[in-house]
């Protein structure tokens, strides 16, 4: 079995940026643009190249130059921050979009999960969702009645099962999904963070079932997710991709999570400005986080130990900002463990109708953290009610450092937090 | 799903076998026009009974106004109701099956961004869901021929013919605006806008005799009249159900084929055309 069941090679895809900004072309836009220049409008339709295409839309390219291979029974996980391509390359492979340039070579049948419930009806009931959804996934009639009963008794809603969905809780809802998906048996399936949904239990139940499939049947599996904990539980290979193109190539899966993390960590101060998942009332919007020495000169590497402060640049959107700010981070890492919470609320500072911009700083005497990366999430409230979150706003990697202050780095792992001590023995009892 | 032997996803690729792929997914065609029947009538009381009272009640409100209030002249001897009826019967189609085909796409955006099939699927089974209620409404035509009393002819072993006519009139626009609106949502604006006018401009409540037989029309106008497809659809409708009181007239009604496999043959490779990128637009 050499052959690879699937081989990118030099896989490109470019977007239009205005076609996407502008939220689909209008038919004014192009009455305008024939109105204005007919002769060029003409000429170009003539020759099928889209009018002024070039000058006046920005290229974007989401995959460039994106090439490996996958042989049969691997499951690789496709791993990258949010922008990095791996949507994209999912969406080829699932042949809902076309490659600018490149080509991919798939042998076998393919199912492809981007989405848990994908064409679910809230009018339908739980069993004609069943039907539905398979068929949407794939699955012949034939092939969904021989599982029907399995499909109903793995989600654990029989007695609804007449019901419509639109009056499932979410979480019956999320598990009936789960349960068509788990029964489809493809020699490829592509899945897309949709296990980021739904109850953890039943999670598990589901990659169980899963795997238990991919065991017995050589499944090759296409998974990405930011969860670096089921990327290293699942997978046997890793790609990593960063701003659409492969920052390091189809290789065992702890290397590949490893160059991931650390790429994270790179960037120190991010552009918050642009990020959507962001929670809160809004009149005020946090626009960079950063990390620097004690003197205030912005740092690239940060060890254990070191005096240091953290930045939150924020801006408002009216000129004035009445009230009470208070600011808030929290370190955590990529596992989920919550390390500390650093808000201002704890020193009584308080800052009293701030400027409608600035940075708000936080210093440290001696960072408690041992050597790892960590991730951080920002708040922002102002008279106690909650104006801006992002949670997983930055990133840091922390590197071993003097923090006992006697010249010897600590060792390599001795948890997440660092705390000062002194230790003696006295005689007697 | 892809067959064994290897598929490769290129740029440009025609996908040859783009034809069978569709075959393949009959299934899926099958079951999104299931869908798209029941829920059309979940939570209604009457359920699919609201595809025979759509037909029965416009009926009712043409045949007062254009024969009892506007006293429109009819052949002698056949009810004016049977006459709207029978060119309503293919006007509820056409227009049942070219609102839901044009919307079609862009109503399953969601099913377009995170799943692959053969896009035309989705046209093709809103056009269907028409014809199943074309189907139900039929019954209506024989609940009102035996109250008049009229007897079915050999004529009306015709009707298939033109109801598959009548299909292929609703399926062209469908596939070709359907395919339009994914880039350009001002279709969505103007295809009820279209019915509307369609509803004016067929001979749904009159007849064709009625615009041939007028002699202060201008020629051209009629010939402009017959330019549209469901002239000729409708003319074959009278013809079956009603008979010799209706020719077919055959010049009128070519034309309207013509304009029919123009328009489905232009709808589909618009349609195929664009399809690719219906992904990354929509």
């Amino acid at each position: 079995m050499a052959d690879p069941v699937i081989s990118v090679e030099n896989l490109g895809k470019k977007y239009l940026l205005s076609h996407r900004s502008e939220g689909g072309e209008g038919l004014r836009h192009v009455l305008e643009r024939s109105l204005a220049s007919p002769v060029r409008w003409l000429a170009s339709k003539f020759r099928g190249t889209a009018p002024q295409a070039a000058k006046t839309e920005e290229d974007f390219w989401a995959l460039r130059d994106v090439s490996f291979a996958v042989e049969p029974g691997e499951v690789v996980g496709i791993i990258g921050r949010n922008g990095a391509g791996k949507s994209t390359l999912l969406k080829i492979l699932s042949r809902i979009t076309e490659p600018t340039s490149g080509r991919v070579r798939i042998r076998g049948r393919v199912a492809s999960l981007l989405e848990v419930g994908t064409g679910f009806h809230p009018e339908l009931t739980g069993r004609e969702n069943i039907f539905l959804n398979g068929a949407i996934l794939g699955m012949t009639r034939a092939e969904i009645r021989a599982k029907f009963d399995e499909i109903v008794a793995f989600s654990e809603v029989e007695r609804f099962l007449d019901t419509p969905v639109k009056r499932y809780s979410s979480g019956m809802y999320v598990r009936l999904a789960f349960s068509v998906a788990a029964h489809l048996e493809p020699e490829i399936l592509i899945i897309d963070e949709v296990l980021a949904v739904g109850d953890a239990q039943f999670q598990k139940k589901c990659l169980g079932k899963m795997g238990e499939v991919s065991a017995k049947r050589g499944r090759t599996v296409l998974f990405v997710s930011h969860n670096m904990g089921a990327v290293a539980a699942l997978c046997t290979k890793a790609v990593v991709l960063r701003g659409g193109e492969v920052v390091h190539p189809c290789g065992p899966t702890a290397a590949a999570v490893e160059a991931y993390l650390s790429d994270l960590g790179a960037a120190t101060r991010i552009s918050l400005r642009e990020r959507k998942d962001r929670e809160g009332a809004g009149h005020l919007r946090i626009t960079g986080f950063s990390l620097h020495d004690a003197e205030g000169s912005p740092l690239q590497h940060f060890v254990s130990g070191q005096a240091m402060q953290f930045h939150i640049h924020y801006e408002a959107l009216a000129d004035r900002l009445p009230g009470r700010l208070t600011a808030n981070f929290s370190i955590q890492t990529h596992a989920g463990f919550l390390v500390s919470n650093l808000s201002s609320e704890f020193t009584d500072a308080e800052f009293i109708d701030p400027p409608p911009q600035g940075t708000i700083r936080c210093r440290i005497q001696r960072l408690p953290l041992a050597q790892g990366n960590y991730l951080v999430n920002l708040l922002i409230r102002r008279n106690g009610e909650v104006e801006d979150m992002i949670r997983g706003a930055a990133e840091f990697q922390v590197e071993n450092g003097d923090f006992f202050g006697n010249g010897r780095n600590g060792p390599p792992s001795h948890g997440s937090v660092l705390i000062a001590q002194n230790w003696e023995l006295s005689s007697g009892k | 799903m892809s067959s064994s032997p290897g598929l490769i996803l290129e740029a440009g690729r025609g996908e040859r076998q783009y034809w069978r792929d569709l075959w393949k997914y009959r299934e899926l065609f099958y079951f999104l026009a299931w869908r798209d029947v029941v829920i059309r009538y979940k939570q209604t009381v009457v359920g699919l009974l609201w595809a025979l009272l759509r037909p029965l009640l416009t009926t009712v409100v043409l045949t007062v106004t254009f024969s009892k209030i506007a006293r429109i002249a009819a052949p002698p001897g056949i009810p004016y109701a049977m006459i709207v009826l029978a060119g309503m019967l293919p006007w509820t189609l056409f227009s049942g099956a070219f609102s839901g085909g044009s919307s079609s796409l862009v109503g399953n955006a969601n099913l377009i961004s995170k799943v692959y099939f053969p896009r035309l699927i989705l046209p093709a089974s809103a056009v269907i869901v028409g014809f199943v209620e074309f189907l139900i409404s039929l019954l209506m035509l024989a609940l009102l021929m035996a109250y008049y009393g009229i007897a079915p002819s050999l004529r009306l072993l015709t009707l298939p013919l033109f109801t598959v006519v009548a299909v292929a009139a609703a399926a062209g626009p469908s596939i070709w605006i359907g395919a339009l609106n994914v880039r350009y949502r001002d279709f969505t604006q103007i295809v009820p806008f279209l019915l509307l006018l369609g509803a004016y401009l067929s001979p749904v409540a009159y007849t064709t005799d009625h615009v041939f037989a007028n002699d202060r029309l201008p020629s051209a106008w009629k010939f402009l009249y017959a330019l549209n497809p469901m002239v000729g659809v409708i003319d074959g409708f009278r013809w079956a159900i009603l008979g010799g009181d209706f020719p077919i007239r055959w010049p009128t009604f070519l034309l309207s084929l013509a304009v029919i496999a123009a328009l489905l043959i232009g709808g589909i490779r618009y349609f195929r055309r664009t399809e690719k990128t219906f992904a990354d637009v929509i």
